[in-house]
């Protein structure tokens, strides 16, 4: 039977209607939501259920997805070394020389360094241990910047720990699940990093938006940053150790001080989770949150230096502050020391301690 | 045979199908892939059917879609939870209110209706994610999402092209 031969058949404005009055309660649903979000709190509860659930399955779905592509990149890789291995095996010859150099000072260094900290007493930082994890999905527009890996819980993540590809610093973990992690690239408009300009020492905030290159934030110092330094992550705050290479300073088209991304050298297949407890959380909380303060000691108001006068000048002491600052009644006769200026009754005292200092 | 003119669409048809292949092709391009030393780009797919749907009929349906669709980008993504459920219902709304204009334009007029669109969308979510994270996210990333979404608008024209004349109620 045709719709229009029956009683619903003319129900275009009521549908109409009804359509507009669904699209503004999606409207009011999505604001509240939007409202209610709470991604970057650092709470693992803040996550929530369904990022925990769409993340659980995205993993192996995403990793299934991006086989193809990594199996081709693979063979054109293969296929690409086989043709040009000639002119491959004398790069990397010339390689190898650069770098037993390198190994060679790098073993000097070693030994000269552990022979100072030896000499100086220097704690130095435990070893970090650390999971490898393979990336299987990647967002990458101007909103968002992250990155699922398929370790997880149960591999030990947690939220907060740092993320390195082989060649430097990603992002950090904002989220877990059981077999999966959210990686927040550095390049996140949410990201904020604490980072050092290696050459000068000096501080700044890494901070993220959206593009490839992060700025450099709250840069202090004279001649802090020049074209090419080295970025590295300065550590404060305790939440990402000392060190970690980040990138190298690069001045933007916009003027801002920018850092070309070591991680972006190349692809991110495979990403480093360090289990890196920050010093809050090393912390004993309890034996610091127990502080010993020294007593507080009130002044005496009857052992004021300044007072008031003393309604009988004979009877005056002499005062420990200098005479023309005091003006005081010079004293009719010697006193012992320390006693009260204005003590209402000019009675010799025993010398008292000194007082602790206001 | 009937030859009324409102015969009823098939929600799945028109609503379901054009939802799941753009959620499939959403997980498609978010591997992580490098063509050349370049990654894939991040089309807004959800925005073809935020056009198309609003231009074929007003439904009820549709929102509801919408909404879920922007809920799972916002979750695949990792971005703020309803940054894309606003925006894309922004769209729906902005274009179901000038529909009227739009209808029996030609291709060209349709395609800027739709890149206009689009950036609305986009306009939304950049200001969301200000006043989200207090920071502005770049330009140069948004142009370039515009561009990767404004050149879906044929599979939006296919998506109208094939379902506008179901229902001529709503002409």
């Amino acid at each position: 039977m045709a719709l229009r031969q029956d009683s619903f058949g003319e129900l275009k404005v009521p549908l109409t209607w009804m359509a507009v009055v669904a699209l503004i309660v999606c409207a009011v649903v999505g604001v509240s939501i939007l409202l209610s979000d709470r991604r970057e709190t650092f709470q693992t509860e803040a996550y929530g259920a369904a990022r925990q659930a769409v993340d659980t399955v995205s993993a192996p779905v995403g990793g299934a997805v991006a086989a193809p592509g990594r199996w081709t990149g693979d063979l054109l890789g293969w296929l690409r070394s086989y043709v040009a291995v000639a002119h491959e095996n004398r790069r990397l010859h010339k390689v190898m020389v650069g770098l037993q150099m390198q190994a060679d000072e790098a073993v000097r260094l070693r030994d000269e360094n552990e022979r100072l900290r030896a000499m100086l007493g220097v704690q130095t930082d435990p070893p970090i241990p650390m999971v490898t994890a393979r990336v299987v999905t990647d967002s990458r527009g101007p909103f968002a910047n992250a990155r699922l890996a398929n370790a997880g819980s149960r591999a030990g993540v947690v939220v907060g720990f740092p993320v390195l590809s082989e060649r430097g610093l990603v992002g950090r973990i904002v989220g877990v699940s059981g077999d999966a992690s959210r990686v927040l690239l550095l390049t996140d408009v949410a990201s904020r990093t604490p980072v050092m300009i290696d050459r000068s020492n000096a501080r700044a905030i890494l901070t993220g938006d959206g593009g490839p290159n992060p700025k450099l934030e709250y840069l202090r110092g004279r001649d802090a940053v020049h074209q090419g330094d080295r970025v590295l992550t300065s550590g404060d705050g305790g939440v990402l150790p000392r060190g970690l290479p980040v990138g190298r300073a690069v001045k933007g088209l916009d003027g801002r001080w920018r850092v070309v991304l070591d991680a972006d050298a190349g692809a991110i297949d495979w990403v480093r989770i360090l289990k890196f407890k920050d010093y809050s959380q090393l912390a004993d909380q309890a034996a610091l949150a127990q502080t010993h303060l020294p007593p507080v000691i009130t002044e005496n108001p009857d052992d004021r230096i300044i007072g008031a006068p003393a309604p009988a000048p004979k009877a005056a002491a002499p005062s420990a502050t200098p005479p023309a600052a005091v003006k005081t009644p010079a004293p009719a006769a010697p006193k012992p020391a320390g006693a009260p200026v204005a003590a209402p009754v000019a009675t010799p005292k025993p010398a008292s301690p000194p007082r602790p200092a206001q | 045979m009937s030859f009324s003119a409102a015969r009823p669409l098939d929600p799945w048809r028109w609503i379901g199908v054009p939802a799941l292949l753009c959620i499939g092709a959403t997980i498609l391009l978010a591997a992580p892939i490098q063509l050349f030393g370049l990654r894939l780009p991040e089309p807004i797919f959800p925005m073809v059917c935020a056009f198309g749907w609003a231009v074929i009929r007003p439904s009820i349906l549709a929102p509801v879609v919408l909404l879920l669709m922007g809920l799972f980008l916002d979750i695949y993504w990792g971005g703020a939870l309803g940054l894309w459920a606003v925006s894309l219902l922004l769209a729906y709304a902005v274009t179901l209110a000038m529909r009227n204009m739009m209808t029996g334009q030609s291709r060209p007029m349709m395609w800027a209706w739709y890149a206009g669109m689009t950036l609305a969308a986009l306009t939304a979510g950049y200001l969301i994610t200000m006043l989200d994270v207090k920071a502005a996210p770049s330009l140069v990333g948004v142009v370039w999402q515009f561009l990767a979404t404004a050149i879906l608008y044929p599979f939006a024209h296919r998506l109208i092209d094939r379902f506008e004349d179901a229902d001529v109620r709503f002409r």
